[in-house]
């Protein structure tokens, strides 16, 4: 039964309703696929094919007294950032050891909550911080997709890697990610499909294993901008449990996919046109501008002076945060411990054992420019500068309902190709980071392939709290791609 | 900007991580390398701007002083390195 993996959520959803299959089916063509698969993928790290035969059980009971919830039966994957009560979650770090955890997320439970399966918990950067998935403890997934006539492992993308390549490889009908600086479009770009990161505070960070908790946000990875936005909708929802959870209806997306655009306009910033991008991304970009055009759109050329400094400012913000957030993993209460001389030769063998050399880079330059004296400088100016590139949006939001940009300024890149140049891998999350600065949402969609056959995608940020224009803008562009491409078939 | 040796045996010691001394050159390069990319923060004018919270104007919302959740001895232990008689063991902290 594998043809029913290859199925979106939202057919998998009404073949489920028709009856045209079980939940038990319908997972145990996912299970199947999984244990047949992940040898040569590496995108479960954790995988729980018993409790999920289970839940599905559970959901063709449900479905037969008319109980069923939006996502009834639907098989997930989880990102390993997302506390499942009872599976192991360690966010591939080494430092949480076998760490299971005794309570669920409020986005996870959410799911399950509407009836979704569990099929397990998807690889990751550790804790979040790499955009190639090569930080994992488990070693790197790998995409999918491969150039043409090239046997070359390429990147799936990171930090939600595992999210991405199991989407893109049908382990799952849809998967949790999460994004601090394009930790979810970036990897959906990578490999042909779909993901959102809300406006910051949309979906509760209560369970999440924090990495920079001002920029952190949940979302999907799914097949389609329709499958994104019906799982979306079940993710957020406020949470007391999460201060910074907003308090706000979650409207009805599912039904902007098919609005169109006319009428809307559309900012195109100039200044994510920049050096050394490859003439395929500019290409794709002018397609969708050409598509909307077409489509009833108004173009609109728009400045955001300010862009050039998200990376800078990013690369204050996070690692201050998340020297601040994984002081935590002290290895006394949960977690691996490695003894040391006393306390201290504790604590330092822990940290020095239990994170991998990126997070390591990462809290020290977090650790330094939280040091005394360097506060105002760094910190603080980061997160003044961070107003000015909101500022920058503000203006711009007057006038255009969403603007148009490249995801990322390449397709997947192999192994290696990035990882001797902390500063180069960064330069990755250019064109995504700063939505997450500002915290508004954005939406990367694939829309065409480059020269070697890989995926493109391109991203819509809106204004805050407007998702609604960016299930617009995406579902008009994935029409107008119409981007069936899959990957050609080798694992 | 440039990060030195000394920086990062300075810097690993707050952040409390064992970096093996020939580890330090490599380590200090990198952090330079970074830090010299958010030199240009400088350029921008900041002059009356105040620092980012929210996107979405909201106040830190206040809860009732209540006590929500409790008797999980168990669940709060589940996951100790060691433990023993309902307590976390951990090293001597005072001589």
């Amino acid at each position: 039964m594998s043809e029913l993996t290859t199925l979106s959520l939202t057919t998998a959803m009404q073949g489920l309703e028709k009856g045209d299959f079980s939940a038990v089916e319908l997972t145990q063509a996912f299970v199947d696929t999984i244990e047949a698969s992940n040898g040569a993928l590496n995108a479960y790290v954790v995988q729980t094919p018993e409790q999920a035969l289970s839940m599905a059980a559970d959901s063709d009971a449900r479905r037969k007294s008319g109980q069923a919830g939006r996502l009834d039966g639907a098989p997930i994957g989880v990102k390993d950032l997302y506390c499942t009560k009872g599976v192991r979650t360690t966010a591939c770090s080494n430092i949480l050891g076998e760490f299971t955890p005794t309570y669920e997320s409020t986005v996870t439970q959410n799911l399950w909550d509407a009836g979704a399966v569990m099929l397990g918990k998807l690889n990751m950067d550790e804790f979040a911080m790499g955009s190639s998935n090569e930080t994992s403890r488990f070693g790197p997934p790998s995409n999918p997709w491969r150039r043409g006539g090239s046997n070359a492992a390429l990147t799936a993308g990171g930090s939600s890697g595992g999210s991405a390549t199991a989407v893109a490889a049908d382990l799952c009908l849809a998967a949790t990610a999460s994004d601090t600086g394009g930790s979810i479009r970036q990897p959906a770009a990578f490999t042909g499909t779909v993901g959102i990161k809300p406006t910051y505070g949309r979906a509760s960070r209560w369970g999440m294993v924090a990495f920079a908790s001002s920029l952190d946000q949940a979302g999907p990875i799914a097949k389609s901008v329709t499958d994104a936005a019906l799982l979306t909708e079940i993710m957020c929802s406020h949470d007391d449990k999460d201060s910074t959870s907003l308090n706000v209806e979650t409207p009805d997306w599912v039904s902007e996919v098919e609005k169109g655009v006319k009428g809307m306009k559309i900012g195109v910033p100039k200044e994510y046109r920049v050096d050394g991008m490859p003439q395929e991304i500019e290409d794709l970009w002018q397609q969708g501008i050409d598509w909307l055009k077409a489509m009833g759109a108004e173009i609109v050329d728009v400045s955001l002076p300010h862009t050039k400094y998200a990376l800078p400012a990013y690369y204050i913000v996070a690692p201050a945060e998340a020297s601040s957030n994984l002081a935590r993993y002290d290895g006394m209460r949960y977690g691996a411990r490695e003894d040391g001389d006393g306390l201290i030769g504790t604590y330092e063998g822990t940290r020095g054992e239990g994170f991998g050399a990126e997070v390591q880079r990462r809290l020290m330059i977090g650790t330094y420019v939280l040091s005394s004296g360097y506060y105002d400088a760094y910190y603080l100016r980061a997160q003044k500068v961070r107003t000015r590139i909101l500022q920058d949006f503000q203006i711009v939001f007057q006038d255009v309902d969403a603007l148009l940009t490249p995801t990322c300024p390449s397709a997947a890149f192999a192994y290696g190709e990035k990882t001797d140049d902390p500063v180069q891998m960064y330069l990755n999350d250019i064109f995504t980071v700063t939505a997450n600065l500002a915290g508004l949402p954005g939406i990367s969609v694939p829309a065409g392939v480059d020269n070697d056959g890989l995926p493109l995608g391109l991203q819509v940020i809106g204004k805050a709290l407007d998702e609604a224009a960016c299930f617009r803008v995406a579902g008009a562009i994935e029409n107008a791609a119409g981007f069936a491409a899959k990957p050609e078939k080798w694992w | 900007m440039s990060v030195t040796k000394d920086d990062v045996r300075k810097v690993a010691r707050l952040s409390r991580i064992a970096v093996p001394e020939d580890k330090l050159e490599t380590l200090a390069g990198e952090l330079s390398g970074i830090m010299g990319g958010i030199e240009q923060l400088n350029e921008v004018d900041i002059e009356g701007v105040a620092p980012m919270t929210s996107v979405v104007e909201a106040t830190l919302p206040m809860r009732d002083d209540v006590v929500t959740d409790g008797n999980i001895q168990d669940q709060v232990l589940a996951n100790a390195p060691k433990s023993d008689e309902g307590f976390f063991v951990v090293p001597k902290a005072v001589e």
